[in-house]
């Protein structure tokens, strides 16, 4: 769906995305990243469990929640990649107050 | 981190940079919170990081962006970035989510440059994985440098679209097409306001010239558009549309679609704002005085959180609020104030002339506003359709908050930020009442979601 323009030459982090082991250049979003691995959505809706993905990318819209190192409803479009990151994608509500 | 400052400035685009470098000039003490990594807001993202060829691609009123955020750097002005705003009330006393932690701080004077948002406007199939706003494609692009594959398609109305369009074009993006869904006779109702748009003549040259410039590259432009559809089971696969007459699909991944944009205006509904229905922006927008001045002593908004003015009026309109906060702090007199002001109020008006006729011009149809289609969600968390809205209007609730009661549209995470100008129209356009009188949804904080650990952390900051 989406491409990287340049050859990212800066500093890579290695992510998972859903368990699967990535590189991801320093600095992008979790949902840049997810949107260019080429995730097909990002979570569940609670009501009627439809698939969604980011939308906004500016933090307004919360389709991009994910469950980011075992903390759910995290916007990813908020969330800068770091070395060792687990991302998931978010089924349902996730854990509402962990 | 300080407990208090004379001024906080909530926001880092244009309107937030500018208002707080003029005010740090004057020797306060200034904090400015944005959500950001780095200063420049919407229009100028990622200025300071971005490489030159990317930077060129982007045109040049990006590029006006360098002088403003250089001078923000230099200015003694405390920057927070990574800062998310969750609360601010009549007190100003201001909750924030940095590195995890959740902090107060309180202020004499507050600014709140938030800035605006895409405007939300549903259409069948909008939920769609694939589907996404045009400023989601643009940060893609200024931030990380990332476009979509080729074959993308554009659809909707207003100057930012053609931007984006262009900018895909020069960064070799391959556009399938930009559908147009600004109605015909929008042309009728702008032309009166014609002569005065002309007065800023260089805003309506830059558009035909990226229009040209997108029809020699051949993109194809279809025009009056309707009847927009994205289709697809768990992910957009096509999006079909009425052309002359003619249902039209293109099979695509990814849709882009905008309809211009509104104020983001949580902040100042949270604090007890009082806001009004601006009829040809069509948004809900604070009640402000010419400094910017809320119905809230001490608050004040500046830029397109509160109206849209585009980023060159954001910058005047923050100069303008911080030399309020100043004379508020006594520390420029009434006369010294006035004096300052004279050449941003100029440039103000001046900026201004371009504006009744964009909004005329770009104005969405009333069908699409009012989502004629039944089935469509309106509420994207709490899936609440079109539908749905109409019959809480036809069992007698005639205002937002009602509705949301009834239904639960606008009380999921997004906080209604998604649905709240669409509820508007539907319940106006279902009960006959005027939109000012449906109200908008009554605003709680957090406006930005924290975690019980973070509340519990804020507790204990607070009894050290
Ligand atoms: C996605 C998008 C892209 C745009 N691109 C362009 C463009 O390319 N060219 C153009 O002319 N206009 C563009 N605009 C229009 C834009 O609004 C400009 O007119 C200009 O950026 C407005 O300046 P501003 O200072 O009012 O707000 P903004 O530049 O939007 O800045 C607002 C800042 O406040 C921050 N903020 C908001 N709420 C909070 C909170 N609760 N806590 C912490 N921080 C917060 C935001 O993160 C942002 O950095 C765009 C608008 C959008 C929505
Ligand atoms: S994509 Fe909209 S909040 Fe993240």
């Amino acid at each position: 769906m989406f491409k990287r323009l340049d050859n990212p030459a800066q500093n890579s982090v290695n992510v998972t995305i859903n368990g699967q082991p990535v590189q991801v250049p320093e600095g992008e979003t979790v949902a840049a990243a997810v949107l260019v691995h080429g995730l097909p959505y990002t979570r569940t809706t609670p009501v009627s469990g439809a698939p969604r993905a980011p939308f906004c990318l500016m933090g307004v819209c919360f389709e991009c929640l994910m469950v980011i190192d075992g903390i759910a409803n995290q916007r990813a479009c908020m969330v800068q990649v770091r070395e060792g990151m687990r991302i998931e994608c978010q089924q349902g509500v996730g854990e509402l107050l962990s | 981190m300080k407990q208090h400052y004379q001024l906080a400035v909530i926001g880092a685009g244009p309107a937030g940079l500018a208002a707080a470098t003029v005010a740090a000039e004057q020797g306060i003490e200034v904090a400015v919170f944005d959500g950001q990594v780095a200063p420049g807001g919407q229009i100028y993202r990622a200025m300071e990081s971005i490489p030159q060829h990317r930077g060129s691609q982007l045109g040049d009123e990006y590029q006006r962006g360098r002088e403003l955020v250089s001078a923000f750097r230099a200015s003694s002005a405390k920057y927070f970035p990574e800062t998310q705003v969750w609360s601010l009330n009549g007190r100003r006393e201001i909750g924030l989510l940095l590195q995890g932690q959740a902090h107060t701080v309180t202020a004499d004077q507050v600014v709140i440059c938030s800035g605006a948002i895409e405007r939300p406007v549903p259409f069948p199939g909008w939920t769609l994985p694939g589907v996404m706003n045009a400023g989601a494609g643009q940060i893609l692009f200024k931030a990380h440098g990332i476009v979509p594959d080729d074959g993308v398609v554009l659809a909707g109305s207003g100057p930012l679209l053609l931007l984006l369009a262009w900018q895909y074009l020069h960064a070799g993006v391959s556009v399938k097409a930009l559908l147009d869904v600004t109605p015909m006779i929008n042309h009728l109702y702008a032309l009166p306001r014609l002569p005065r748009a002309l007065l800023a003549g260089h805003y309506l040259t830059k558009g035909m010239q990226y229009k040209r410039d997108l029809k020699r590259a051949g993109i194809s432009t279809l025009h009056n558009v309707r009847s927009l559809r994205a289709q697809g089971k768990d992910a957009l696969q096509s999006v079909s549309f009425l052309h002359r007459g003619r249902e039209q699909n293109l099979e695509t991944a990814v849709l882009l679609v905008h309809f211009g944009v509104i104020p983001h205006t949580q902040l100042g509904r949270v604090a007890g704002c009082r806001h009004v229905w601006d009829e040809s922006q069509l948004c809900w927008r604070p009640q402000l005085d010419e400094w910017g001045r809320t119905s809230v002593a001490g608050i004040l908004v500046a830029g397109d959180g509160g109206g849209i003015g585009g980023a060159r009026s954001a910058e005047h309109a923050g100069r303008l609020a911080a030399l309020q906060a100043l004379y508020a702090l006594g520390t420029l007199d009434r006369a010294t104030r006035q004096r300052l002001a004279r050449n941003d109020r100029k440039w103000m008006r001046e900026e201004s002339h371009i504006r009744p006729f964009l909004e005329a011009f770009f104005r969405i149809a009333d069908d699409m506003l009012q989502v004629a289609d039944d089935d469509t969600l309106v509420c994207r968390c709490e899936e609440v359709s079109a539908g749905q809205i109409r019959a809480a209007v036809a069992d007698g609730h005639r205002d937002s908050n009602q509705v949301k009661f009834l239904t639960r549209c606008g009380m999921g995470p997004c906080q209604g930020r998604q649905c709240a100008e669409a509820v508007s129209h539907i319940v106006a356009d279902a009960s006959g009442k005027a939109l000012q009188d449906i109200g908008h949804y009554r605003q709680r904080p957090p406006v930005n979601p924290l975690t019980l650990g973070q509340l519990a952390g804020l507790h204990s900051e607070k009894t050290e």
